[in-house]
């Protein structure tokens, strides 16, 4: 962008393919400078690391569905997934301790990934049917597994499994730790490995991809264990949380999730997308939560807040692409 | 044909493009009750002439006539309510629909308050359908039916309207032999019930079958009109190719080395029979024929993505088998495929990224992509190429289309592969990329690479090629060498001609 010495009309459209490109960081920007302003609530540590801490569970899962949008597909089953993660981890450490009931339920958790994977990868099903039908069908499941009983942890002096979702390191929760961690190694694995370049290969054309020689199957299936991996962390955290849990903790998060890549500038045709930017997409959407509540509206109101910024930034995204807020034809 | 007002006549039409003169001053005339053969190369200016006849190209300067009335055509509505109907190659019907809401679609008969009259409708079909003796009725569904009905349905369509002259594009190119016999029952109905008829085609066997009149179209002017009946192949291919054809084969060829890649009676379900040839090190193969004579199939099937039914597959004297790209990869076999936006390039992309894709797994320090590994890639295949682009980081989408497709080779090139497969290397691409990308396939040649190079263009695959493998229909028909090749020869072998000679 060394367009210092260019003419008016391409410095504007400079700023625009800035705005373009990073748009969301300086709408995120505006927005915390704007709520500050307004609230001196807003800025206190207390509150931002309160808002990040509560923003993890739903960080924690976009991280996962960024791989699985940028190769084109959608994933909207993460929500009840993290439900049934959840409900398992709090049963099997009432039955076999934490120490196997945290790989188990990773395991069956990833299980459930695997065969997602499987039906949009391998066998080429429409991901937003499979998704959409795994969101019911694993509903369906835990409500069976639990019987449709809470679940509890007895005995929660006893055991060291509040670790995930109240301890702290150093002054700074662990959940945040585990949210950065993840962020740092996924967004490593997306930017910088031949898998990540496979994965922006394949949502950006899989009929090249394919000439190419990489399997689309594979990759796909992948993107898959990786979201499902990341269900079973925010639900292991969740549960470690509360220590106990309803049936139904998860629903309605992959929307949000959902909400929160896009957000981040992924695009829903496949083939963009950051992890850094989910990140900001994460944190745009619990601040605004936050700043909302603080403003003194009801907490139901975020719902239609949240539905409203998402079809902008939906909008944003198109228009820039088209170069135009409106056009007859895609 | 006694009646001598023309059905249709095009008067010295003349349409310029930037930087091509599409259409030369082009005059021909159907006259009612005619099947008048339109015939020429890619590129010579046939579709352009229907685009101009059809209203979607305004002419330079020259006049349309309908039975010797000047008009103006400004759509294909238009062109339609004034008698000039089309029949595309591509059909355009509502599958879900019956054949009569098809026939009649955007104009169905209305009763009061906007009801539509099924009887009226019914009865209004049946009657065109009649007249085209078809084997079926108004309210079958279009979806269910063959190819060659839903063309009969596309005809029917036609004839709502008082057609003076329908236009025939390449209207067997997806037709069974039978289904074809059935069609030229309803053109030669047709010509008696007076109508003139244009019947675009390549195929010379079919012309001689169906046509009273041949006019042949060259380098965008009209090179003749001539009898069928008083005329043969001989005289139609010196018209259409002419002698003027610049055919500079001063490329430096080079003795072919060792059997690289041999197949032997390789066929696939419906799309190709029994190919066999071998390659040789250092050889260009050229592969010559229609759209549609199996050649982008058979080099899907080399690639490893379609399975073939039986043939064997030789990689330097071992049988392969090819289950996908990645097989055929491994095995030293390279596809730059027919179409480089879908199949070529990930546009979003960068270049240096689409040029490392197929190795990005070998491209390692540790664990990670190495940077540097794959900028030094990308530096030596833009230097070979001379790729146009201001720097690795530039997406593809911004190329030019020869820059793309040298993006495409290079990505190919840089797996080194033993054998490299050029679908179409030259389509839609500028003339001054074009000979780059053919003298960097002799020079490929050259470096002991063996080649395939797949085009539908003749100057092309005589430029190019030490042996042209002549496709029709899934078979190949003949294999020259160039010394031996003629265009002649080739146009005949390609159009279903001469079929004793198959080699």
């Amino acid at each position: 962008m060394a367009d210092v010495s260019a003419s008016d009309g391409t410095a504007l459209r400079s700023v625009g393919a800035f705005l373009g490109r990073h748009g969301i960081v300086v709408a995120f920007g505006l927005f915390m400078i704007g709520f500050a302003l307004t609230n001196e609530r807003f800025i206190d540590m207390d509150n931002i690391l309160g808002v990040i801490r509560s923003s993890t569970i739903l960080g924690v899962m976009a991280l996962g569905v960024t791989f699985v949008v940028i190769s084109g597909n959608l994933d909207l089953s993460v929500g009840s997934m993290m439900s049934f993660s959840t409900i398992v981890v709090l049963d099997l450490h009432e039955r076999i301790g934490p120490e196997l009931a945290i790989p188990l339920m990773f395991a069956m958790t990833m299980s459930l990934g695997a065969l997602i994977g499987f039906l949009v990868g391998y066998l080429r099903l429409n991901s937003l049917i499979v998704t959409l039908g795994m969101l019911s069908a694993i509903h369906g499941l835990t409500l069976t597994y639990s019987g449709g009983q809470n679940m509890d942890i007895a005995d929660q002096q006893a055991t060291w499994f509040s670790v995930f979702g109240q301890g702290r390191v150093l002054g700074i929760p662990v959940p945040i730790l585990m949210f950065v961690l993840l962020a740092v190694v996924l967004a490593t694995l997306l930017a910088k490995t031949p898998f990540g370049r496979k994965v922006y290969a394949v949502g950006g054309n899989d009929v090249a991809a394919t000439f190419s020689g990489i399997p689309r199957a594979r990759v796909v299936f992948m993107t898959y264990i990786i979201s499902s991996f990341c269900v079973a962390t925010a639900g292991l955290i969740q549960a470690s949380r509360s220590m106990g849990s309803q049936n139904t903790v998860g629903q309605g998060m992959e929307l949000e999730v959902l909400a929160a890549v896009i957000l981040g500038g992924a695009s829903l045709m496949g083939g963009a997308g950051t992890v850094f930017k989910t990140v900001i997409g994460v944190l745009i959407l619990g601040f605004i939560q936050n700043g909302l509540l603080l403003l003194g509206l009801e907490f139901y109101v975020q719902y239609v807040v949240t539905w409203i910024i998402i079809i902008l930034a939906v909008w944003l995204d198109i228009a820039v692409k088209r170069g135009r807020l409106w056009s007859p034809i895609a | 044909m006694t009646d001598t007002t023309p059905a249709l006549r095009l008067e010295n039409i003349v349409k310029t493009f930037p930087g091509v003169r599409a259409l030369d001053g082009v005059s021909f005339a159907v006259l009612p009750g005619e099947v008048h053969a339109l015939l020429g190369e890619n590129g010579a200016g046939k579709s352009t002439l229907m685009k101009v006849l059809g209203g979607v190209h305004q002419p330079d300067s020259g006049t349309i006539y309908i039975e010797e009335e000047p008009v103006v055509m400004t759509n294909p509505l238009e062109a339609k309510s004034k008698g000039v109907v089309f029949i595309h190659q591509e059909l355009s019907l509502a599958e879900e629909l019956s054949v009569a809401e098809n026939v009649y679609l955007g104009e169905l008969p209305r009763k009061r308050f906007g009801r539509v009259d099924w009887k009226r409708l019914h009865a209004d079909t049946a009657a065109i359908l009649d007249r085209l003796n078809c084997g079926f009725g108004p309210g079958a569904i279009v979806g269910e039916l063959s190819i060659a009905k839903r063309q009969m349905v596309e005809i029917a369509r036609a004839l709502t309207v008082d057609a003076k002259a329908v236009i025939f594009d390449e209207p067997t190119a997806s037709l069974t032999d039978a289904e074809k016999e059935v069609l030229f029952d309803i053109i030669r109905d047709l010509r008696e019930q007076g109508v003139g008829i244009v019947y675009i085609s390549h195929r010379m066997e079919e012309i001689f079958r169906i046509s009273d009149r041949i006019s042949v179209l060259r380098d965008g002017s009209h090179r003749g009109t001539l009898i069928t009946a008083e005329t043969g192949e001989d005289e139609v291919t010196r018209l259409m190719i002419g002698r003027s054809l610049d055919l500079s084969r001063n490329v430096a060829r080079t003795a072919p080395g060792e059997v690289a890649f041999e197949v032997r009676g390789l066929s696939c379900e419906g799309l190709f029979e029994d190919v066999s040839f071998e390659l040789r090190a250092g050889e260009v193969l050229g592969f010559y024929g229609l759209v549609g004579a199996g050649r982008t199939e058979i080099a899907e099937t080399l690639f490893g993505l379609r399975t073939p039914r039986s043939g064997e597959i030789h990689l330097k004297g071992r049988a392969v088998t090819l289950h996908s790209p990645v097989d055929a990869i491994r095995h030293g076999i390279s596809l730059v495929p027919e179409s480089r936006k879908e199949q070529g390039l990930v546009l979003g992309m960068n270049c240096r990224d689409n040029i490392t894709l197929p190795q990005v797994d070998d491209l390692t320090a540790g664990p990670f992509v190495s940077d540097g590994a794959e900028i030094a890639i990308f530096d030596q295949y833009r230097d070979r190429l001379d790729i146009k682009t201001p720097s690795w980081r530039q997406q593809v989408g911004n190329l030019s289309g020869g820059n793309q497709q040298k993006i495409v080779i290079g990505k190919w090139l840089a797996m080194r592969p033993d054998v490299l497969i050029v679908d179409e290397p030259t389509r839609g691409i500028d003339v001054g990329s074009k000979a780059e990308i053919h003298n960097l396939i002799r020079e490929l040649a050259a470096h002991g690479y063996a080649v395939i190079v797949i085009s539908s263009e003749m100057p092309e695959v005589l430029h190019v090629a030490d042996r042209i493998v002549a496709m029709y229909h899934g078979r190949i028909m003949r294999t020259f060498t160039s010394d031996e090749v003629t265009e002649d020869s080739l146009v005949q072998a390609i159009s279903g001609l001469g079929q004793d000679s198959a080699a």
